[in-house]
């Protein structure tokens, strides 16, 4: 009887299992012992991290776009749908385009984030962002013709994709205003939910003193609670407003209905054992990237890292041996700070971040990485 | 531990969350929360001890009780 593997999610996540399993598993699909589908609503794959350099006019948004088939193996099935029901008891998951359920014997989860920002009144006509394709180059558009008056940056949902990326871009926008001898004529200002610049007290250590050093104005404890775009101003829960010229919001963020509906987890977050990716409340079922709820940043290279753990697991589970890959916790980050230079951190669930120096050279290592992403999309690094 | 009788609508497991931690995370779920809503947060970052409290007394919400262990601690947040 064949096995089948069922992944929902083209992204970093998905896409590096799918590859992941056509290698570890490539005799038994051709043997016909194995299937793996890869469902995604549509026909690319997004690299998402190319839009924090849409506004700054560094790139494109296609830049951050192929077609799966290209980058997916070809003893992948990639089926361009979308899940419209999930029952874990009975092992089968319902396509949007078709008419019968499908029976699975592995599902796996990484249907990544979505963006809420109707859960702050205003904030969708008031605010701009760069955690989308058509908000990156809005922004573009905003940013580009923007030489004076007050730029706010203020993280609104927690938690969100890319930790690292609200500060990434006010160090990138002071510099740019700075070489383009306009940053006189613009305030920045960042705002952050809790009482630090991060949520991580090594990274906010580490990043407190160059805002402070870059004259990047800082409102901590402000939790935004709706925007008025007449007056262009944003209030917080705390009691705050802070008036602004140009709001870059980083939006509340959500997973898909599908992932409640079908009783796995709160909020589109599967609820999953953190070592094993399996999901609390079901059989054969694997949640990876945004979609699990382990606690760590939701970004590409924790993604990536899951795959492995992932496609492990189900490998040594098809071949009926015990599965005894463990994800612990490993996440990667470049870290922008300004047009020509960066930081990087490195950590897990035992060991805490430790920012490297600023320098050039780790800004072309991440710009470096960006370009060769494409590979570990593939399956190869 | 000493225990609560407080049923909390919404936990947050936030053991072992380096990044961006757990009150990123229980903001998150007050955000999402119901007036009157509890939502329990479990952390395993002495931080949480300080941090959790001061978010709470930034905001109207109310920390109803805390309950510090010896592998992590929870912390019970009525959204206002």
């Amino acid at each position: 009887m064949t096995e089948r593997i069922i992944i929902v999610g083209g992204g970093t996540g998905g896409t590096v299992l799918a590859n992941d399993l056509a290698d570890r598993l490539g005799a038994e699909i051709d043997a016909g012992d194995v299937e793996v589908t890869l469902v995604n609503d549509g026909p690319d794959h997004v690299y998402k991290p190319v839009w924090l350099y849409v506004p700054f006019g560094k790139r494109e948004s296609e830049d951050g776009r192929r077609r799966l088939r290209e980058l997916v193996d070809d003893r992948v099935a990639v089926r361009v749908d979308r899940v419209t029901d999930i029952d874990t008891d009975a092992g089968q998951v319902r396509y949007h385009e078709a008419p019968e359920p499908i029976d699975y014997d592995y599902l796996v989860l990484a249907t990544g984030s979505t963006l809420a920002p109707e859960e702050v009144p205003g904030l969708d006509a008031g605010g701009h962002d760069y955690y989308s394709e058509s908000g990156a180059e809005a922004l573009r558009e905003e940013l580009l013709s923007f030489t004076e008056g007050h730029l706010v940056l203020s993280v609104v949902g927690t938690p969100h994709m890319c930790p690292a990326a609200p500060l990434e871009f006010v160090f990138m926008a002071d510099d740019w205003l700075r070489e383009r001898g306009l940053r006189e004529d613009v305030d920045i200002t960042y705002t952050y939910p809790i009482q630090r610049v991060h949520g991580n007290p090594h990274i906010a250590e580490w990043a407190r003193p160059l805002m402070d050093e870059r004259d990047i104005e800082v409102e901590t404890f402000f939790n935004a609670e709706s925007v008025d775009p007449d007056a262009g101003t944003i209030t917080s829960m705390e009691g705050t407003d802070v008036d602004y010229d140009l709001l870059v919001a980083i939006p509340p963020h959500r997973g898909i209905d599908l992932v409640e509906e079908a009783g796995l987890g709160d909020d589109g977050w599967v609820d999953v054992d953190k070592h094993t990716l399996e999901a609390e409340a079901a059989e054969n079922v694997y949640a990876l990237g945004d979609t699990a709820a382990t606690g760590v940043p939701n970004a590409g290279s924790v993604a990536h890292y899951q795959a492995g753990v992932v496609g492990q697991r189900i490998a040594s589970q098809i071949r009926g041996r015990p599965a005894t890959a463990t994800y612990d916790g490993k996440t990667l980050c470049f870290i922008e700070t300004g047009m020509d230079a960066a930081s990087f951190v490195e950590f897990d669930y035992e060991r805490p971040p430790s920012p490297a120096p600023p320098s050039e050279k780790l800004h072309w290592s991440k710009l470096a990485y960006n370009e060769s992403y494409w590979l570990t999309a593939r399956g190869l690094l | 531990m000493s225990q609560t009788d407080i049923e909390p609508e919404t936990t947050v497991d936030a053991r072992g969350a380096a990044c961006p931690g757990p009150l990123m995370d229980l903001i998150g779920a007050v955000r999402g929360a119901d007036s009157g809503a509890v939502v329990r947060l479990l952390s395993d970052t002495e931080r949480s001890l300080t941090d959790v409290p001061e978010w709470v007394a930034e905001t109207d919400n109310e920390l109803l009780a805390t309950e510090e262990g010896d592998d992590h601690h929870a912390f019970y947040v009525e959204k206002a």
